[in-house]
């Protein structure tokens, strides 16, 4: 039993750490730039994300001995479009602003690799159990991630986080408009990907 | 002469001024993962042009012929993204068949193309800008994959010649890559504002 405890954790942590899909495995990357301008939109679009990893994994999982290995990626596919549906419809009727601003991005879910990947890798061969505390993890690690980049983004573009301004920095910040670009998305994650590889390097040394 | 000028207007728009990969950061994955060499560059964008155009086209057809006049919304990435699905096949049948050795060097990337976020976002942005004559969604089909085709190569032209430099240890790979994009994104940040 503590055995499946600690290698339930390990999944879970593993998923915001050593196996974190953007930092790690560079899958999900179209979001990651898209939606990192700020803060809010970027929150929005990870719990979208967790929302749909979870609902493809139970789905998937729950399926996993009636499937037959040819028709597997047409099934994943159908059933990450139907929950992708479901949060488009949602944040419409509830967000509306929010919808509107984050565009295609929110039906773009569908082809993020990160879901079909875990479908694929996880679910397709775990219980459960297993396949939900993983699409937790992997979606609570594509989340933070998400958030970080956008709050870099967001303080150096406008000098403000969630819109609201910072007291003491937000006066005489000078506004870097580059940074709420698509060029300091690109340059910032460069860099985040470069400083993540150099924390491994020196934690394992 | 109207309509020739705005085919003409849309087709440079979306292949320089709205190019997909640098405005809109759709299809970054096979931007990332395929252009380390630019023949195999060449190759992927031609299959996605192909595969967009087919897409692009079809998409719109089902949208307007089917979903619009019975109010069938609900169900448009579904259908999208089985268009998209069956185009994939085809391409990688016909690669296979043909081109065996540039099946071969693809590798995973040729069925990965359905998860190309061009795609689909192209198929997207044609409902999202409301266009409604079928040679205009074409045309912006056609468009848009010749700018990943463009987008790709000059990254991996780039990537060429970086094997060559001295690149810091840790920003080796991935990291330099979306730097040097981020870069390429800047200069054509140039044409921003030119159509539209």
């Amino acid at each position: 039993m503590s055995d499946n405890k600690i290698s339930l954790g390990k999944t879970f942590f593993g998923g915001i750490w050593d196996n974190n899909p953007v930092l790690r495995l560079l899958l999900g990357m179209c979001p990651m730039l898209a939606v990192t301008a700020a803060v809010k939109p970027a929150l929005t679009m990870g719990v979208s994300v967790i929302f749909v990893l979870l609902f493809s994994n139970i789905v998937v999982s729950s399926l996993r001995h009636q499937l037959k290995p040819h028709v597997r990626i047409l099934m994943f596919t159908l059933t990450i479009a139907t929950a992708v549906t479901i949060a488009d419809l949602y944040l419409k009727a509830f967000m509306p602003e929010m919808s509107a601003s984050l565009g295609p991005f929110i039906p773009l879910i569908i082809v993020n690799c990160i879901i079909i990947g875990r479908a694929e890798a996880c679910a397709s061969k775990n219980g459960l159990v297993v396949s939900i505390i993983d699409a937790l993890g992997m979606g609570a690690g594509f989340t933070i991630t998400l958030c970080v980049l956008a709050a870099i983004r967001e303080v150096l573009a406008t000098g403000m986080i969630f819109e609201q301004p910072i007291p003491a920095f937000t006066d005489f910040y000078v506004p870097w408009a580059g940074m709420g670009m698509p060029v300091g998305a690109f340059i910032t994650l460069g860099l985040m990907l470069g400083a993540v590889n150099l924390i491994t390097k020196k934690t394992q040394a | 002469m109207d309509t020739l000028q705005t085919l003409l207007l849309g087709f440079i728009g979306i292949v320089v001024v709205n190019n997909l990969v640098f405005t809109k950061f759709l299809g970054i994955c096979p931007y990332l993962g395929v252009s380390g060499r630019i023949d195999m560059a060449f190759g992927m964008g031609c299959a996605v042009t192909f595969v967009v155009t087919l897409a692009g086209t079809l998409t719109w057809m089902i949208d307007h012929c089917f979903l619009m006049p019975y109010s069938l919304e609900v169900m448009r990435y579904l259908c999208f993204i089985l268009v998209i699905a069956g185009a994939v096949q085809l391409v990688e049948m016909y690669v296979r068949k043909f081109f065996p050795a540039l099946y071969e060097s693809f590798g995973v990337f040729l069925p990965l193309i359905t998860t190309n976020c061009a795609i689909l976002g192209l198929c997207l942005f044609l409902n999202l800008w409301g266009i409604d004559s079928l040679l205009e969604a074409v045309v912006l089909s056609v468009g848009a994959g010749i700018g990943f085709t463009m987008a790709i190569c000059i990254m991996a032209g780039i990537r060429e010649n970086l094997e060559l430099a001295d690149v810091p240890e840790c920003l080796q790979g991935a990291p330099i890559t979306l730097i040097t994009a981020g870069l390429l994104t800047l200069a054509f940040m140039g044409f921003a504002g030119m159509i539209r």
